[in-house]
């Protein structure tokens, strides 16, 4: 075993995984948020989440075949790509609540997981046959930015591109204002209140399902901005790719304790830190036994051990009612 | 002030009120009695528009209330307490007084604060902390301090005295005298019978979904049958 390169990439395999752990913390956002008011799992929601990279991939396409990519600083172009996918996603998540959950909501509770199944892959065929017919392609790759390619050392050995800063400032800020939004204000605790009890909330004159809307907004708009910058980060995109990493947060928000808005912060850094250091490092410390393909298999053995010895998750209920 | 007119509501094939009617009037105390299951909490939820009733209506204070949504319904002025307390136990205690205040923006809120902390002083030494971990007693005066915070008109009470010390139960209704007195009506559901008629004005008997009885608070404490069936004797 290689003690020195196992020492020389930890640096570098602690930026990766927080980065995919970001990525996870901000999609995980949307689940937990839709399941703690309605105790229902939003499966479309990683159809919403890769949404928001083709808006920003199609906004970026946009500029760069006018010219004007680069002749706009970069901070503006991101901004306004950001912003158009947070609004493209969270219009989407209240647009699909409204059509597709709403009218199913006091169904069995299979029904409306059915239905989201549904919205899921329609909106994979949705944009691929969009795409097809605007770009005669569905595989799209993100425009670079030159700027954000720069990458500055920090020391002999280690490197961050301008992107990865820029990715991790902006999850950081959204989870900062997400954080603020839903403990610091009053509609962000009358998103609680629904959460724990939709009759109480109504007879405080909190309409209930306003909130619900709200509540798929801003789930959407986080996964949106996911989108974003998942597509800068990684630059690949197609219909499809969504999926895995919507399971994956999926997953993280349960780890975190689903409902549980730290805890999907938390599993999702979690999740990402475990994928990436198993990506890493199972190989070097197997002796190549074990590949980086393996890297799924560790983290979600973890995962189980996790649910097994705390099956509410991380941060899942700790307020225990007293009589 | 609030009048319920040939009420009739389901639950399913469940007929839980048969022809319900009764007045409210303003300022008053009236006590709706009855034992497990004869309605009383199907019809605080009609009122408050949790329920739909199948014919029959409900109107406040000459304006029909029925088909209204329970959030209306908060803002047209009547609050309900619901049975079991149902605060937020993960909110603050202060987050629960706030969420009661949900529709106001009128500088009033402070002062209102100011107000059921005189009330309910325990309020006051627990704001920081998390409901759910309020005592009993704790959780009933905060259920009632936060419904008192959208500064009702009409307060509807569901068993406020249920699972509380007898030393405690006196305090609440002593206190949901003192609210009367300062000027809101109360609609109060109960089981304990002889305290809710120790302070209401009139009162109404609930019998598998029918009023059997009504009259003042006095006339129904005298009333043999009442006297047999409630007051345990
Ligand atoms: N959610 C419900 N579903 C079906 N039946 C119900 C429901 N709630 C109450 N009931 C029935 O309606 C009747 C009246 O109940 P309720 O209003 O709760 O009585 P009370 O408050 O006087 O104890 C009872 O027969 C009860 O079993
Ligand atoms: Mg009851």
């Amino acid at each position: 075993m290689d003690l020195q390169l196992l020492v020389t990439i930890f640096p570098q395999v602690l930026l990766d995984g927080i980065l995919l752990g970001f990525m996870y913390a901000l999609i995980a956002l949307g689940y937990t948020m839709v399941y703690g008011v309605l105790e229902f799992i939003n499966f479309a929601h990683s159809e919403i989440f890769i949404v928001g990279a083709f808006v920003g991939v199609e906004i970026l396409l946009g500029l760069k075949s006018a010219g004007l990519l680069e002749a706009i600083p970069w901070l503006p172009v991101l901004l306004l790509v950001l912003v158009a996918g947070m609004a493209a996603s969270g219009l989407l998540a209240v647009s699909i609540e409204r059509i597709a959950y709403r009218p199913l909501r006091h169904a069995p509770r299979l029904i409306p997981l059915i239905s989201a199944i549904g919205v899921s892959f329609f909106l994979q065929d949705a944009i691929r046959l969009f795409e097809s017919i605007w770009r005669n392609a569905f595989n799209l790759v993100y425009p670079t930015l030159d700027v954000l390619n720069r990458r500055y050392d920090l020391t002999s050995t280690i490197d961050i591109p301008l992107k990865s800063v820029v990715v991790i400032a902006a999850a950081l800020l959204m989870l900062w204002a997400l954080w603020a939004l839903v403990n610091r204000t009053k509609i962000g605790t009358a998103i609680r209140a629904v959460a724990e009890d939709q009759a109480a909330a109504s007879l405080m004159g909190i309409n209930v399902n306003r909130i619900i809307s709200l509540t798929f907004l801003i789930g959407g708009a986080m996964g949106g901005a996911a989108g974003v910058l998942f597509g800068v980060q990684y630059s690949l995109v197609n219909p499809y790719t969504g999926f895995i990493p919507g399971l994956k947060a999926f997953t993280a928000a349960v780890l975190g304790g689903i409902g549980n808005i730290p805890g999907a912060m938390v599993g999702g850094l979690v999740l990402g830190l475990l994928e990436a250091f198993a990506a890493s490092y199972l190989s070097l410390l197997t002796g190549g036994a074990f590949g980086a393909e393996y890297k799924d298999i560790f983290a979600f053995s973890v995962l189980i051990l996790i649910l097994i010895f705390r099956p509410k998750g991380l941060l899942g209920e700790v307020v225990r009612e007293r009589a | 002030m609030l009048a319920l007119e040939d009420l009739e509501v389901y639950y399913g094939e469940i007929h839980a009120l048969k022809r319900v009617s009764l007045e409210v009037r303003d300022r008053e105390i009236v006590a709706l009695l009855g034992n497990n299951g004869a309605g009383k909490t199907t019809t605080l939820k009609t009122v408050s528009g949790l329920l739909a009733p199948r014919r029959g209506r409900v109107s406040f204070e000459g304006r029909p209330l029925t088909g209204v949504a329970p959030h209306e319904i908060v803002a047209r002025g009547i609050a309900h307490v619901p049975e079991g307390r149902r605060i937020f136990n993960r909110l603050t205690v202060r987050e629960n007084l706030l969420m009661g205040a949900y529709l106001r923006a009128d500088g009033g809120i402070a002062a209102d604060l100011e107000r059921v902390f005189a009330l309910f002083p325990r309020l006051h030494e627990r704001l920081t902390q998390v409901a759910g971990t309020l005592s009993g007693g704790e959780q009933q005066m905060l259920a009632i301090g936060r419904a008192l915070m959208a500064r009702p008109k009409v307060l509807l009470l569901d068993e406020p005295s249920m699972g509380l010390a007898p030393v405690l139960v006196e305090q609440i209704f002593e206190t949901i005298a003192e609210v009367n007195r300062q000027g809101t009506t109360i609609l109060l559901v109960e089981q304990n019978a002889a305290m809710a008629l120790s302070i209401a004005n009139r009162g109404y008997v609930l019998e598998t979904g029918s009023v059997v009885l009504s009259g003042t608070a006095a006339a129904l404490g005298e009333n043999s049958e009442v006297r047999r069936a409630y007051l345990g004797e």
